[in-house]
Order: C-alpha cells, then sequence, then structure tokens
C-alpha cells in the first residue's frame, strides 16, 4: 500500500479477479448441477476452493494491513459506510422474500379462493399447499400420505429465538470487555457467541428433519412450504456465515488482533449478527406465530 | 466555484506493466477505462442482435431467424443493452469523474472496484453462452415472467446465475460510489456544492442498493420454482404468476432511473458548460432528482396494468406514475432556462445534450399516455411501448453517455477530437434514431404487438422504413469508435487543460490527460 498523505491507496491486487474466476466456476458449476451433468458437485467444489482460497488471500491481505496500522479514520469511516449499506442491500433481500409471503397469504390465496372457477371448493386459508397441494393438518402433527402439518412457534423456534437474542447479547458483552481491553472476558464472550450461533444451526436442522420425515412439510408443500423454507433457509444460511465471520474473529481476538480503540473487523461482524438476529425476530412473528 | 490545489506529481505508482496492469489494477481510471471499453463492446453486441431483430422485420413473413432465436435476440439485446452497455458504460463514467469531480486520488475502497469490473465479463460470458446449450438462450423477455421462464433449457440457469453475478457487480460498484461521495470530498466540497452528475450517481446508487437485491431474490425463486418444486408461481400449490411481476418491476421500475439518472447528471453538466451560465435551479434539480428517486419505488404496478388488478391498485399505480412528470418537468424547465439568454456554442457534447432533452422529452410524453389506465389497455404489450423505451433509452441513455464521450475525452487522452466526424456521427445518430423509432410509434397505435417475428401486411411501409433506419443508426456508431481511437492513439491535436471555455469544476483545473491519482493532496474549494 502506498500512503499518500491521508490517502488509503492500495497497490494493485490480484485477488478480485481470484474472485472472479471463483464465483465463475461456482456459478457454472451450479448450473450443471441443476441440469443433471455429471461432474457438477467437483466444479462446484472446485468454484468453492476457489473462492475460500480467495478470502484466506485477500482477507489476510486486510488484516495485515489494518494490524500495521495503515488504516486511519478516515479509511475507517469508509470501510464503517461500505458494511452499513451492505447490510441494507440484504435488508431488501430479505424484503423480497418477506414481500413474497405477504402478497402470496394475504392477497393472492383469497383471489385464488373467491375465483370459484379454477378450483371449485379451494377455500383460501393459511398455511395452505394449494389447491392440488397436501392437505393441512393441526401444527405439530405426524403426517400421512397427501398431508401435512406445521411446525408451531412455542416449540423449537422459541427456543431458538431466545438463543439468538441471547447471543446478540453476549457478543455486545464482548465488545465492552474488547473496549476496556479485558481480553480474557473478550474472548469467553466470544466463543459463547459462537457456540450460541451453532446451537441455533442444530436445533434448526433437527426441525428441519422433523418437518422432512414426519410433518410431511417440504420445500415443495406449496406455498406454505416454499416461503417457509426459503426464508428459514437463507436466513440459517446467512447464520451459518456470521457464525463463520465470529468464529474467525474469536480466534484473531485470541491472538491478539484488535486494540480498544481500533477494531471495525469486530464491529463489521457484530453488526453482521444484529441484522441476522434481527431478520429471525421477523421471521419468528410472520412465519411462526401469526 | 474558486479552486485553489497544490498539485504533485510526485505519485510512486508501481505499477504491473501488459495485461497485469488491467487484471490487477485498483486504480479508479484504468477501472473506469474498462468499464467504458466492456459497454462499448456489448453496445456492438447488443446492436447486432437488434440488427438481426429488424432485418427480420424487414417484411412481412419468415425470412431469416426463426421464432425460438427471435425471442432469444430481443430477451438477449434487452438484458446485453441494460446490463451490459447502458449500466456499465454510467459507472464508467462515474469511475473517471467522481473522484476528479470531488477532489479524491481514487475511490474509497479501490480494491472491491477492480472486483466490481472483473465480474461482468464472467457474468457476460455465462450469459452470452446460453445461445450455444441445447435449449438457445432465454426466450421469455428481459423480464424473465414466469410461467414462460419457467420453461427453457440451461440457458435458463445460465441467465439467472448470470443475473446473480450482475447484481453482486452492480450492488458492490454502488456501495462504492455512496461511499466515495460521502467520505472522500476534498475539504469545502459540502454536499450541495457537488456537481450534479455527483448527486445523480449519489441517487442512482442508492436505487441500485435498494432494487437489485430484490431482483436477486426473483430470480431465485424461479431457479426454485425450475429446480427444487417450490411453487411461488404455480396456483396449483397456491402461487401466482403475477407474484413474479409484482416482485420483477418492484426492482424494474427504480433500475429504469437507474438508467436515466446519471444521464440527467450529464446534460446539466454539459449544457451549463455550452450556455456559459451556470446551471439554473440547481437545488430544484437536486430535490427533483431525490423525488424521481422516492416516486420509482411506488409506482412499479403500472407495467402491469392489464394483468387484473383492483381498481384500487389501478388508480393508484396511475397517480403516482403521472405525478412524476412533475421532478421530471422541474428538470427540463431548469435545462432550457439554463439556455435561456446564455451565450450558446454548439459543439458536438451540447448537440447530444439538447437532443437528449428534446427526444427524451418525446419519450417522456408517450410515457404519460402509457400511465393513463384505460389508454394503456389499448397500448399494452405494442410497438407504441417499443418506440417509449426507445425514446427514454437510446435518445435519453445512450445519447447522453456519447455527449459525455464527446465531453471529457480530451480531458482523459489529452486530445482534442475532430469536431467535424463528431458533428457529422450527431446528425446522423439523431436523424437515423427517429426514422427508426419514430414509426413505431404508429405501428403500435395500429395494434401491432412487440416480440412477434411476423406481421401483418398493413404494417410493412413502417417496418420497412424503420428497418432502414436501424442499420443506418448501427452503422453510424462506427464514426464514434473512429473518433475514440484517435484520441487515444493521440492521434489528433492536443487539448488545453480548461478543454472547453465555459467549463467550471475541478476536473478542469488539472492538466489534461489528468495524472495518474489526480488529487495526491487534497484541493481547497471555496
Amino acid at each position: 500500500m502506498s500512503s499518500n498523505g491521508d490517502y488509503y491507496l492500495p497497490d494493485p491486487s490480484p485477488w478480485p479477479l481470484v474472485a472472479s474466476v471463483g464465483l465463475f466456476t461456482l456459478a457454472g458449476g451450479f448450473v450443471m448441477l441443476v441440469n443433471d451433468v455429471n461432474v457438477a458437485p467437483w466444479v462446484m467444489l472446485i468454484g468453492g476452493l476457489i473462492i475460500a482460497f480467495m478470502m484466506f488471500g485477500w482477507f489476510g491481505v486486510v488484516v495485515k494491513e489494518s494490524e500495521a496500522g495503515q488504516y486511519n479514520a478516515h479509511v475507517d469511516i469508509s470501510f464503517r459506510m461500505g458494511m452499513l449499506w451492505f447490510i441494507f442491500s440484504e435488508v431488501m433481500f430479505f424484503g423480497g422474500f418477506f414481500g413474497a409471503l405477504f402478497y402470496l397469504r394475504n392477497l393472492a390465496i383469497p383471489w385464488l379462493a373467491e375465483t370459484d372457477i379454477l378450483w371449485m371448493g379451494f377455500d383460501g386459508g393459511w398455511p395452505t399447499a394449494g389447491p392440488m397441494g397436501a392437505e393441512l393438518l393441526p401444527a405439530d402433527t405426524v403426517a400421512g400420505p397427501g398431508q401435512f402439518s406445521t411446525i408451531g412457534a412455542w416449540g423449537i423456534p422459541v427456543w431458538n429465538t431466545i438463543i439468538l437474542l441471547s447471543s446478540s447479547v453476549t457478543v455486545t458483552f464482548a465488545h465492552w470487555a474488547l473496549k476496556k481491553n479485558q481480553r480474557t472476558a473478550l474472548f469467553v464472550w466470544m466463543v459463547i457467541t459462537v457456540i450460541l450461533g451453532f446451537l441455533f444451526l442444530y436445533l434448526q436442522a433437527i426441525e428441519y428433519i422433523h418437518a422432512y420425515t414426519e410433518l410431511g412439510l417440504t420445500l415443495g408443500t406449496g406455498v406454505y412450504g416454499a416461503t417457509f423454507f426459503m426464508l428459514t433457509g437463507f436466513h440459517g444460511f446467512h447464520v451459518t456465515i456470521g457464525a463463520i465471520i465470529l468464529a474467525v474473529i474469536a480466534i484473531r481476538c485470541l491472538m491478539g488482533h484488535f486494540k480498544p480503540d481500533h477494531h471495525f473487523g469486530f464491529e463489521a461482524a457484530a453488526w453482521y449478527w444484529h441484522f441476522v438476529d434481527t431478520v429471525w425476530v421477523g421471521l419468528f412473528i410472520f412465519v411462526y406465530v401469526v | 466555484m474558486s479552486v485553489a490545489h497544490t498539485e504533485t506529481h510526485d505519485h510512486h505508482d508501481h505499477r504491473p506493466s501488459g495485461v497485469m496492469r488491467w487484471l490487477t489494477t485498483t486504480n479508479h481510471k484504468d477501472i473506469g477505462t474498462m468499464y467504458l471499453i466492456f459497454s462499448l463492446m456489448m453496445f456492438f453486441v447488443g446492436g447486432v442482435m437488434a440488427l438481426a431483430i429488424r432485418a427480420e422485420l424487414f417484411q412481412p413473413g419468415l425470412q431469416l431467424v426463426n421464432p425460438e432465436l427471435f425471442n432469444s435476440l430481443t430477451t438477449m439485446h434487452a438484458l446485453i443493452m441494460i446490463f451490459g452497455a447502458i449500466m456499465p458504460g454510467f459507472v464508467g463514467f462515474a469511475n473517471w469523474q467522481i473522484p476528479m469531480m470531488i477532489g479524491a486520488p481514487d475511490m474509497a475502497l479501490p480494491r472491491m472496484n477492480n472486483w466490481s469490473f472483473w465480474i461482468l465479463p464472467f457474468a457476460f460470458t455465462l450469459l452470452l453462452g446460453s445461445l450455444f446449450t441445447a435449449g438457445g438462450g432465454p426466450a421469455s423477455g428481459w423480464t424473465l415472467y414466469a410461467p414462460l421462464s419457467i420453461q427453457g433449457g440451461a440457458g435458463v440457469d445460465m441467465t439467472i446465475l448470470a443475473i446473480h453475478m450482475m447484481g453482486i457487480s452492480s450492488v458492490l460498484g454502488a456501495i462504492n460510489i455512496i461511499v466515495t461521495i460521502m467520505n472522500m470530498r476534498a475539504p469545502g466540497m459540502h454536499m450541495m456544492k457537488l456537481p450534479l452528475f455527483v448527486w445523480t450517481w449519489l441517487i442512482t446508487a442508492f436505487l441500485l442498493i435498494a432494487a437489485m437485491p430484490v431482483l436477486a431474490g426473483a430470480v431465485t425463486m424461479l431457479l426454485t420454482d425450475r429446480h427444487f418444486g417450490t411453487a411461488f408461481f404455480d396456483p396449483a400449490g397456491g402461487g401466482d404468476p403475477v407474484l413474479f411481476q409484482h416482485i420483477f418491476w418492484f426492482f424494474g421500475h427504480p433500475e429504469v432511473y437507474i438508467l436515466i439518472l446519471p444521464a440527467f447528471g450529464i446534460v446539466s453538466q454539459i449544457i451549463p458548460t455550452f450556455s456559459r451560465k451556470p446551471l439554473f435551479g440547481y437545488d430544484s434539480m437536486v430535490f427533483a432528482t431525490a423525488g424521481i428517486a422516492f416516486l420509482s419505488f411506488i409506482v412499479w404496478a403500472h407495467h402491469m396494468f392489464t394483468v387484473g388488478m383492483p381498481l384500487a391498485g389501478e388508480l393508484f399505480f396511475m397517480y403516482a406514475t403521472m405525478l412524476i412528470a412533475v421532478p421530471t418537468g422541474v428538470k427540463v424547465f431548469n435545462w432550457v432556462a439554463t439556455m435561456w439568454r446564455g451565450s450558446i456554442s454548439f459543439e458536438t457534447p451540447m448537440l447530444f445534450a439538447i437532443a437528449v432533452v428534446f427526444l427524451f422529452t418525446i419519450g417522456g410524453l408517450s410515457g404519460l399516455m402509457l400511465a393513463i389506465v384505460p389508454a394503456d389497455f389499448q397500448y399494452h404489450d405494442t410497438y407504441f411501448v417499443v418506440a417509449h423505451f426507445h425514446y427514454v433509452l437510446f435518445s435519453g441513455s445512450i445519447m447522453a453517455m456519447m455527449a459525455a464521450t464527446y465531453y471529457w475525452l480530451p480531458k482523459w487522452t489529452g486530445r482534442m477530437y475532430s469536431e467535424k466526424l463528431g458533428k457529422t456521427h450527431f446528425w446522423l445518430t439523431t436523424i437515423f434514431f427517429n426514422i427508426t423509432f419514430f414509426p413505431q410509434h404508429f405501428l403500435g397505435l395500429a395494434g401491432m404487438p412487440r416480440r412477434i417475428p411476423d406481421y401483418s401486411v398493413q404494417f410493412s411501409e413502417f417496418n420497412l422504413i424503420s428497418s432502414l433506419g436501424a442499420f443506418g443508426l448501427g452503422l453510424s456508431q462506427l464514426i464514434m469508435v473512429y473518433v475514440i481511437i484517435q484520441c487515444v492513439r493521440g492521434r489528433a491535436e492536443k487539448a488545453t487543460d480548461q478543454v472547453w471555455e465555459g467549463a467550471e469544476g475541478l476536473e478542469w483545473t488539472v492538466a489534461s490527460p489528468p495524472p495518474y491519482h489526480t488529487f495526491s493532496t487534497p484541493p481547497t474549494v471555496r
């Protein structure tokens, strides 16, 4: 990095190109996968490995530059703004799926039930798998063929809500410890946060298995199954990413990275975690409870 | 604006040479150049597809391409022009100009800037590659409406993944632009002193970050409906194909302002320069841009009036759409008022800018006609719509980019283009553009549907005229390529640092061509 006074001007870097090659390979492999090409998993694996390699390389450079004190307050603001706008883009991504849920539930399904032409006798209501889909049973009932049941809000989901909300609190405790330079407390709270994150994912996996094997609730269970699994699935994917990020941050804490007054990487991870947490609250209310 | 700055030519640019310079660069000018070259290439790829469409429509009957390929061509022409030519073109101008206009040495996040660009060649390899798969390219129109897009082969999947990659590129590029404008301004460059091109890009970047992820969600639902058994758009499972249209146009309408707002910015830079007057109503220009951006999120369903919506919905979207005419009218008024009693000279950039104001207004007025629900039932999916959006996209966005090219090329290359060739290019483009697209208004009003390779014989004459115009329009663009090459290779006379007598702003205070990192120390803006 060449430094021109106050400005941040990084040297030429091969990593963006590596990232593009990895992304292209992964996307191409995915197209092959959904079109039943034999080598698809291998192509996707190579793409994933290239991306992982890129992340180690690119983030490694950033961490090194940051620890060398090359990022001044001005650069720090650029990073903060960039992260906030990135989270905003994620909000809009989830907004699209929430919008689909509201439209289907409050407009499309009632209209489909109202017009008694195509599917006579379809009475709408929510949850539904549609006029040709499986029949709805009360929540958490074991379903037979042609039937499905939903997951009640007050079992695993409410526990997962408590777990994720607690993890947002523990990551804040970690942040307070970092600011007071209490390194042991920092690391302990980070480890607890990561454990809570993975505990959430473990319970979510149990819930999915329960849905697929006993409740007859799958991705193909009409619009209820589609919205349920796409919303919770994308959220779970984001929790996975967030937990991995937090784990990396925890390891960096152990390595002595971050200072009480200079720790943007830590804060970015915490912001991302709070975002994931907020989305879950929306999911819990609109997918499980209401 | 009076400017004082200390310019140092002491910049240690240890950059690799040859192709590695371009692959690894973190410099906003290099990246801007790559964006612009990519945009020009895609402009010709999409243009050749348009000419294939016009060749097929030269006379009634099926002559050159089969209907499946015709559908692919209309789809690909739109995707390539929107995501390959116009958006990267404007990002190229943003990369070159925004740091220079706000007094910064580079973009705020230079490595990410490089990634934003280098995703694009890979994304378009995937998109264009779809033409060579068994099922052919996507043939559902660029709007990818379900259930048509649920059908089709691997080509549709490649299109979906390509759109995901373009989306990543756009969002990252937009984040970079917002952060640069918010955090990299020179001391004294207050928000209400920003050049209009910077303001329009700030708002465009916000639209990009808000809209592109929604498109990503829409095409993801398509993908899962195609391959993973979801029923988002399948009524048998309780879904609704109209849902796709709603989500798509929630992205799609902000998208059309993403395609035009930077053009408004360019026109707002050029007209004051050649009128030798400051821009009339700067503040109202800024607020009008913000107003258009706000309205863009609450008018999407005017693209789907005929799909079957409750009357209240039709009325809301009709009135909201018509409201857009107010801030747009403010802009057109301000441009004309800037020229009023100005000391105008008509160099090529000014000719293009005036043509943009005039021809975009025609497109705006036909848009107002389309906004009227009962009238739209007649115009919907006819050539009237095709004429309308080519008047706003070609004679709005594309011709504004041509204006910008002639306006800033002397600054970037240090060479003044041939005014004679520039004017020839302008007149041929303007005349052939109108020959191509004006008759399409009549075709649409007479009921000729769009996206169909054959037509009834009563439409023959206007189609013949339109096709002849299209080939003239396409060939005229080679002049611009020649002009650009001459400037880049230094085969034209030297340009001064000021370049244009009436030009104001930081970019005109530095050398032509400007140093690699323009402002090594921040200039002071008073």
